[in-house]
């Protein structure tokens, strides 16, 4: 997800580049047809394959809303799956035109990276997991000392965990592996007291538990990890078409706008969703973006609104039944805020 | 003369009678082979007791409890997982690879362009099967067919792009596919390469030499790894913007370059092991160098590396799962990748989805290890009586 030496190998990688990558992003797109979006190469609930190999995941249908803006289809998006490794050199050298790779937006990702995060299209944090019926009574991260603790190898998330216990002077023993299914068989075999990974991956991580009801995650979260989508720096057009999409799908949900009312709400005489909807008389909104003004219509009729993405990858409609938390709308105790509309 | 009552005299030989009870039979044979004495008795019954303790419950897991068909986690997850399988369910979720079996094939190649995959794998089985079978005429043409012919007709087949085929980018590529293609052009590359390089190595022109030991000894002191991550992230770095070049062609560059230096080094090994006197016997006869080595030394060479080189091979087959690392998916990739759909996670599904992947490469390594057997014993010419 987040790795240092690759951050490392990237930022010398990017010092060598001399140019940028071409400018008009947009047009480069529309000339080949298609949104070239870099996702997860799996990541349950972001970015993995159905049983027919169509790609799936909330990263993923942030891509199709980009491209429902632009070509009013949801399926003129091709996918390249990334490693963390090889992600950000992927957006520098053009390969990819999105980055919706569960990446956290950070200051060094932004300035050394070259990279323009467009919003937060989840908010992230580390967190743990016990198995409550092993360590009865512990109700907090910091009743841990001397516990063995299960992470896996080269992420953040190792080094997270280290500077948690050392600044409450904890002692713990890190039990590493390489792979997610292997952390996974060992937690879940008992070799390790604790889990310890994004929330988001302690809920799929539910889904491989025996006995899943044994398990509790607790409150303390450790970490910042703001996920969002990225585009390469020098082409502000495409940052803006990029961010605005999100907007558009934030609000879209504040304003009740929804796949299922979207013909109806055509007709409203509500200005924010006429403007939202480009039904205004003589609105450049989304023609001054370098869109068409429906881009919102085109989004939200194919792909939905922000919290119908949510539901149906990660939410209460999928198996993974992740909670709003703080990726709830601002109006209903959350995070997400979509910019105003005008 | 005196008469003989030869009554006592049996006119008849007497019926063979069967062996004793104690040197025939599976009593016997249980006595001599697993209970000759205390030590093999106990190593008996402590395997006996080894098997009977895995076996059943592998068999167990692997078939009779388990889930063949589904159509999502729930087949495979018991009521506190959230499926429907009782408490204390554990069997293999056949379901899973039955969801994803084509995915695990042939990644996301387009479905109606399939055929064009079946057709390249019909092409080559046809022209590999005479090529193995020693007893079918017209070897070379064979090989000129298989090693020049199918890889252009493969690849305009596969990548298509011309004659009226919908081109299929490489990203699409997947599964067993990648693996086959990578593995291919590995091996069809690696082979000539490597005979090449090793006796480059050996050659007496300094120049030759010494590029053949830079290239050998570079290549085998960097890890494949390096080697595939270099080709995916570091060469488009230095290529100017907006020229890429295709993943599985970078990749297929490393793993056939890399696979050509261990086959370099096996080759040699042959290479030193035929006696001087055959390198003099054929110079004596006045062929040039390279009739010498085609009709003389590589011959034997070749034969008595086998093992080697079948090892190269294998060791191949296998590494081509590294190309994971560079967000491309060989078969292992694609099972690994459907562990991410959380349509089938399940305490189950990891595990039946690698003994899957296991057994499809165990198949192929297996056949090659079977094959390269049987080819020694053919070729043992110089030594069997």
């Amino acid at each position: 997800m987040k790795n240092i030496v690759k951050a490392l190998l990237g930022s010398a990688a990017i010092a060598m580049m001399a140019a940028p990558a071409s400018a008009a992003t947009l047009d480069d797109v529309k000339a080949k047809g298609h949104v070239q979006c870099g996702v997860n190469t799996g990541l349950i609930g972001f970015s993995a394959p159905d049983d027919q190999g169509n790609w799936k995941g909330l990263d993923v249908d942030f891509c199709r809303a980009v491209a429902a803006a632009i070509f009013d289809d949801p399926e003129a998006v091709e996918f390249t799956p990334l490693s963390a490794k090889d992600r950000f050199t992927a957006l520098q050298s053009g390969e990819v035109d999105v980055l919706s790779r569960n990446t956290t937006w950070t200051i060094s990702r932004d300035t050394a990276l070259g990279l323009n995060f467009a919003g937060v299209t989840y908010y992230d944090g580390q967190g743990f997991m016990i198995n409550a019926k092993k360590l009865e009574g512990i109700n907090s991260a910091l009743q841990l000392s001397g516990a063995a603790v299960c992470v896996q190898a080269g992420t953040t998330t190792e080094l997270n965990l280290a500077d948690y216990f050392k600044a409450n002077n904890m002692e713990y023993s890190p039990v590493v592996f390489e792979k997610f299914e292997e952390v996974n068989a060992a937690y879940d075999a008992g070799r390790c007291d604790v889990y310890t990974t994004d929330q988001s991956g302690l809920y799929a991580v539910r889904l491989n538990l025996t006995n899943p009801d044994d398990h509790i995650v607790l409150p303390e979260i450790i970490s910042k990890e703001p996920l969002g989508p990225a585009v390469r720096h020098g082409d502000d057009q495409w940052f803006d078409i990029v961010k605005w999409v999100y907007y558009a799908l934030v609000n879209a949900e504040e304003l009740g706008i929804s796949q299922a009312n979207l013909e109806e709400k055509m007709n409203s005489d509500n200005p924010e969703v006429r403007r939202l909807l480009g039904t205004e008389e003589g609105t450049k909104l989304g023609t001054d973006l370098g869109l068409t003004n429906d881009f919102a219509v085109r989004a939200i009729k194919h792909v939905g609104n922000y919290g119908e993405i949510f539901e149906r990858n990660v939410g209460a409609d999928s198996p993974l039944k992740i909670s709003r938390g703080i990726n709830a709308l601002w109006t209903k105790g959350g995070l997400q805020y979509g910019m105003p509309i005008r | 003369m005196q008469e003989h009552d030869l009554s006592f005299v049996r006119a008849e030989m007497v019926a063979n009678q069967p062996p004793p009870v104690s040197d025939h039979g599976p009593v016997s044979w249980l006595r001599k082979n697993l209970f000759a004495n205390v030590t093999d008795s106990i190593f008996t019954i402590l395997g006996i007791a080894l098997i009977v303790m895995i076996v059943p419950p592998i068999i167990q897991w692997a078939f009779i409890d388990a889930q063949w068909t589904g159509a999502d986690r729930s087949v495979c997850a018991t009521v506190v997982q959230g499926g429907t399988q009782p408490e204390g369910w554990s069997g293999a979720c056949w379901a899973f690879v039955d969801a994803k079996f084509q995915q695990f094939m042939f990644g996301r190649y387009p479905m109606d362009e399939r055929w064009r995959v079946y057709l390249t794998g019909f092409l080559f089985v046809a022209l590999l099967t005479p090529l193995l079978i020693p007893s079918v005429p017209r070897k070379g043409l064979n090989a000129i067919l298989l090693f020049v012919v199918f890889p252009i007709v493969g690849f305009f087949l596969l990548s298509g792009g011309a004659f009226g085929l919908r081109p299929v980018p490489t990203p699409l590529w997947g599964g067993l596919l990648v693996t086959l293609v990578l593995a291919y052009v590995g091996i069809a590359v690696s082979f000539p390469l490597g005979i090449l390089l090793a006796l480059g190595r050996r050659s007496q022109m300094p120049v030759v030499k010494l590029v053949c030991v830079v290239f050998i000894e570079t290549i085998r002191g960097v890890p494949l790894i390096t080697i595939l991550f270099m080709a995916s992230v570091m060469l488009p770095l230095f290529l100017p913007p907006g020229t890429s070049f295709d993943k599985l062609l970078r990749a297929l560059v490393g793993v056939a370059l890399f696979a050509s230096a261990y086959m370099a080094e096996v080759i040699r090994g042959g290479l030193q092991a035929i006696p001087k006197g055959q390198y003099e016997g054929a110079d004596a006869l006045g062929l040039s160098f390279w009739k010498k080595m085609n009709l003389v030394v590589l011959p034997q060479a070749i034969k008595l590396v086998i093992p080697g080189i079948v090892n190269t091979f294998i060791g191949l087959f296998k590494d081509t799962s590294l190309v994971y690392i560079i967000g491309m998916f060989d078969l292992l990739g694609a099972v690994r990748q459907n562990f991410a759909d959380a349509n089938w996670a399940s305490p189950q599904t990891p595990i039946t989805g690698l003994v899957f992947a296991g057994f499809v490469f165990w198949l192929f390594c297996f056949g090659m290890s079977r094959y390269s057997i049987f080819m020694e014993r053919r070729l043992d010419t110089g030594h069997k009586r």
